[in-house]
Parts: C-alpha cells; structure tokens; sequence
C-alpha cells in the first residue's frame, strides 16, 4: 500500500537553504509569496508535461509499451530518454473504467520531474494535500471531475523514493488520431489524476 | 516569456521561450532573486558582482557544469546578498533552516510540513 512509505531521506539541504530564504523573506515583507509563486508558476508547464504526454499516447496505441510501462515504469520511460531526476522508481498508474487515480504528496521534492516538469502551485498547497487524501471526490469535483458512483478512487502519497504517473483513460472519439495528435489530449492535470484526458474536438 | 533585459545578460540556462529549471527549488530561488531586485534591494551590477565570484569559485574548484552546480552557485550568491545588503543575518537562515528540519522530522507522510508544528 502506497500509505505504508514514509520518507526515507531528510529534506534535501537545497529545500532546505531554499524554504529558509523564501519564509524569511516572506515575514519581513521583503517578497511576497503570492508574486513569487505567480512567477514560478511560469515555467511550470514547460517542458515537462509535454514528455509525460508522449508517454501516455504510446501506451495507448501501442500494447506491448502499455505492459512495459506497467511493469517497470522506470526503464520504460527510459526508452524516450527520460530518466529519475535523483534515480528514483517511476510507477505509472493506470485509469479504467472502474478505478481512477489521484496522487499527492507532502513535500514539494515529491513529484515525477523528468515526464512532469515542475510542480504545479496548488499541488504543493497545503490544502490540496490536506483534502485529497481525505476527500478525494470533493476535491475532483473541486477541479471539475466528476465521477461514476462505482469508480473507485485510489490516493497514491509520493515519497522521496517513489514517483507516480497516472495514465488516464483514453478519451472516446480518439480513435481515428494517430500518437502525435494523442499526447495533445494528455494534460498535466490528467497526468497527476485530477481531471481526464481532454476529448478531440470535432472536426 | 519576458524577461528583465539586464536579467537577461546574465547567461541563465535557458531555452527559445526562458529559463530553465530541473528542479522547484531553482525556480524558487530564480524567482526570489528576481522579486528581490525589483523590490530595489540590490542592482543586476551587484548581483553579478557575488554571483561571478560564485561561479569563478566553484569553476576553480572543478565542480560539474549544468543546472545543479549553475543554481547552486545561485542560492550561494543570494544567501552572500542577503546578508551583505542586511536584509537577512547568516545567524538567522541557520535557525530557520533547523527549524524547518526539526518540522519535517514531526510532521508525519500525508500532513503539509509547516513550522507551528515545531516543538517547543
């Protein structure tokens, strides 16, 4: 069970010198924390998703990458040349029909860098990691997923060692688009499990 | 993405569309720089100045090249700053940095590490 992990590793002393400087700063009135994050959350979606993305629309088109990805996440992601930011395992999760995913961690270090890019602002709240593992639906529906009655929703809680990857259901009306237009639909959020994969616009 | 031009002389790792960060914690410490100096509390000069000497430093000393080793010299030039323009004492940072060592070391997986839970 993802709950049994706890973290192995003290902060890292980079988060450390950083969250020091940052509050510091931030009583003394000398930065707000507001424009601070307004300005990382900047780069957030750079990069990043985009590489998860890829990953995902492979696994839908392509069975045999689907079984690697789920068995071994790490190498299977190494195929693109993506790899740990500091070695740690890659688990990819995987949405149906029946079970959807939703991952949160407490530390800001916690959270797949190499397919995801950097974190962004709400999933390193307070409030986002307080609610999700209590009331994941609220929270869901929060971000405007709503869910079946019947779907269950599993809460995975990242650790220093171990990143998630949700894989969300392909969207239906897809079937006609090839890989690239695919990882299109792949949105960071769907990736982290708080809403589904975007459906294809008619055309 | 727009960036300070004088910002922009200083050679940050970056892309066609801006700077470049592997990890939160660089573009926390990119962002509180930037935020710093358009609070008027230092120059890009004087930036340049402590920060070079970072760099100089750590090229001497034959550390690694790319975005780590770049934003470690970073953080090391804000902390210089900061305490160089009285804004921060190095005393100060230490305490701050044992506390927030002391919260994560309490705060149990699944809770936001915060400092009120900080024992006293």
């Amino acid at each position: 069970m993802a709950h049994d992990h706890k973290h192995g590793d003290p902060l890292p002393e980079t988060v450390l010198r950083v969250k020091s400087l940052e509050s510091l700063l931030i009583e003394k009135g000398l930065v707000e924390a507001a424009a601070l994050d307004a300005l990382v959350d900047r780069y957030e979606s750079k990069v990043g998703p985009k590489n998860g993305a890829k990953v995902v629309a492979r696994a839908w088109v392509d069975p045999e990458f689907r079984k690697r990805l789920f068995s071994d996440a790490t190498s299977a992601v190494a195929e693109f040349g993506f790899s740990g930011a500091q070695g740690e395992e890659l688990i990819a999760l995987e949405n149906t029909d029946q079970v959807h995913n939703v991952v949160v961690c407490t530390l800001c270090s916690c959270y797949p860098w190499p397919v995801l890019g950097l974190p962004p602002v709400w999933y390193k709240s307070a409030p986002y990691r307080a609610r999700v593992v209590r009331e994941p639906r609220k929270v869901l529906e929060e971000f405007g997923t709503t869910l079946p009655d019947d779907t269950e929703v599993r809460v995975w809680d990242s650790t220093a060692e171990t990143r998630y990857l949700v894989v969300p259901t392909r969207p239906s009306g897809s079937e006609s688009l090839d890989e690239e237009a695919l990882a299109d639909l792949v949105s960071r959020d769907s990736m982290i499990g708080t809403k589904m994969a975007e459906s294809p616009v008619k055309s | 993405m727009q960036i300070d031009p004088e910002l922009a002389k200083i050679n940050i790792p970056r892309d066609e569309e801006g700077p470049v960060f592997e990890e939160p914690w660089q573009a926390q410490a990119f962002a509180l720089t930037v935020k710093l100096h358009e609070a008027k509390q230092f120059t890009w000069g004087e930036w340049a100045e402590i920060f070079g000497a970072e760099i100089a430093a750590d090229t001497a000393a034959g550390n690694g090249v790319g975005n780590t080793a770049y934003y470690l010299c970073w953080l090391a030039a804000l902390e210089k700053i900061v305490a160089k323009k009285e804004l921060l004492t190095p005393d100060q940072l230490k305490r701050r940095k044992a506390e927030w060592q002391v919260a994560a070391d309490h705060t149990p997986h699944g809770q936001p590490i915060t400092l009120e839970k900080t024992p006293e």
